[in-house]
């Protein structure tokens, strides 16, 4: 089995961008990813896409062909959709396309358009990735459906608003600096703890925005590295995905995530490691409390102790697990189809030395992104390494 | 073909015996149970499912307060959303007869259905005992 190196990664910005069709989002970052990795298009053989709402905020669904030709590439195309983990799933794809022989080159990413809808029609859109006879027709939506997820929480293991603050503070803070971020601004515990209700009890710097942006990237076989003398010093070398029952009310609990923990274990075993040898994380924090959650999943935490990892600095940039140094979703943005995608962008810069905040990761050498669609229904989980 | 939106067999069953006073959900022989439409027990695939009388009486598991609808919800805000155990079901329903301020998780409701204010589309309710 051939090892997976990211040869090259490209974002566009993430933020408010209404006017920009997903296909146009996607030619710049595919453009930006071949150009990062060196690699000639026509060595492309297959492109993996990720979207998740284009029927309903562009009324165009097959998007796997105009994929590929906002790039010129002329290879089977594919659209994945798994809600918010739309991406990070077309990555598993990828990597498993690379390992098995099929190719030695593939182009993967996605791409999402939100805010041209307006905002009721954006919530009514995302809240498809819920059940929609048992939980949207009742009223729930997204920031409702994690709104039930925090209060049971809070219920089960304690934690307050201020612990999550803090989630919120630190990816904020995390994002001062990144290009490619929609929020490039500090903000404090005060401010977020007096935010308005969305679903309480989320309030609005508990979610992350909305966000219209694309991520690609290259992968490569060894082989092909080798041959081609790319400079692509980042490896995946662990993939794992896990689902779980779509409604809320039919799982067992509502304070554990049992497709991210599944995901997690797989890509963990898969990558030979353990969670003690992860440096850093990207993790899907679409709402504050959804960070907590996902790396009590991983194993980084004890069921309970993660809300409070952020206020007691464990999680910070100075801390001995720094949790989405990119800004996370919360503070990057979080367009659907794209962030699985862009976690592993942003993954592989921070361990090559390239990111923004490499420097607070100067030793890593294991990074992992995690990426949930739905209320965590559907979870990819990968493994980066540096293996030069 | 009716201009009529087409029923959704088995949910909008559930809806009408919830109507009628007579709720039931799903169970299979290994005593699953789940809520309809469902061809196998999604537990453990048995295929012989029968209609069992929901209990009566069920508990709130977790709740919210909904302040920023879907388009659907517009003119019912703020609105308090639960989950509430039945024992061998749960079930996602609105809480009404109660401020939903004071929706508190334990709290012991029966089922019913009720209409949204923005459409009077008909949904799963609440409410306290």
């Amino acid at each position: 089995m051939t090892r997976v190196r990211v040869a090259g990664g490209g974002l566009t910005h993430f933020g408010v961008h209404p006017e920009r069709t997903s296909r146009a989002l996607f030619g710049e970052a595919g453009e930006a990813a071949l150009e990062d990795a060196g690699v000639d298009r026509e060595d492309v053989e297959s492109v993996f896409f990720g979207n998740f709402m284009g029927e309903l905020a562009e009324h165009q669904g097959h998007m796997g062909p105009l994929a590929a030709e906002a790039l010129g590439i002329d290879a089977p195309s594919t659209r994945y959709e798994s809600a918010c983990a739309s991406s990070g799933v077309a990555v598993r794809q990828a990597v498993q396309n690379v390992r098995n022989g099929e190719a030695d080159v593939v182009l993967v990413g996605g791409a999402e358009r939100m805010n041209n809808l307006p905002t009721a029609e954006t919530t009514d859109a995302l809240a498809i990735a819920a059940d929609d006879l048992y939980e949207v027709r009742a009223g729930m939506t997204f920031p409702g459906a994690y709104a039930l997820m925090e209060d049971a929480y809070f219920e089960e293991h304690g934690g307050t608003r201020e612990d999550l603050a803090h989630i919120a503070v630190k990816n904020h803070q995390n994002a001062l600096g990144n290009e490619y971020a929609q929020f490039q601004k500090e903000i404090d515990v005060e401010t977020a703890m007096e935010a308005p209700p969305v679903a309480e009890p989320i309030h609005l710097y508990d979610a992350c925005p909305i966000t219209d942006g694309a991520a690609a990237m290259v992968l490569v076989s060894d082989s092909y590295a080798e041959e081609h003398d790319l400079d692509a010093p980042i490896a995946i070398t662990g993939t794992g995905q896990g689902s779980d029952r779509l409604a809320l009310q039919d799982r067992d609990e509502l304070t554990r995530t049992p497709a991210a923990e599944d995901a997690g274990a797989e890509a963990f075993e898969d990558a030979g490691i353990d969670p003690d040898d992860v440096d850093l994380a990207e993790v899907h924090d679409c709402f504050t409390i959804a960070e907590a959650l996902a790396i009590e999943a991983l194993g980084f935490f004890e069921p309970g102790e993660g809300i409070a990892a952020a206020r007691r600095g464990e999680t910070t940039a100075t801390g001995d697990l720094p949790v989405n140094l990119s800004g996370g979703l919360k503070a990057k943005g979080h367009p659907v189809g794209a962030t699985g995608a862009s976690q592993v962008v942003e993954m592989a810069k921070l361990l090559a030395g390239t990111h923004h905040n490499s420097d607070a990761v100067a030793d890593a050498t294991v990074g992992v992104t995690h990426n949930a669609g739905g209320t965590v229904a559907s979870t990819a989980v990968h493994v980066l390494e540096v293996v030069e | 073909m009716s201009d009529e939106p087409a029923r959704d067999a088995g949910y909008d069953d559930f809806l009408d015996a919830i109507a009628e006073g007579e709720p039931y959900y799903l169970e299979c022989p290994e005593g699953h149970g789940s809520l309809p439409p469902r061809q196998v027990c999604p537990d453990c695939g048995a295929s012989e499912l029968s209609e069992s009388e929901l209990p009566e009486v069920g508990t709130i598991v977790a709740h919210n307060v909904v302040h920023v609808p879907t388009p659907r919800f517009l003119d019912d805000t703020p609105y308090a959303t639960a989950i509430v155990d039945f024992g061998p079901v749960n079930v996602t329903g609105q809480v009404r007869g109660l401020d939903p301020q004071d929706v508190e998780n334990g709290q012991d409701v029966t089922i019913t259905i009720g209409e949204t204010e923005t459409d009077g589309d008909r949904l799963v309710v609440f409410e306290p005992v």
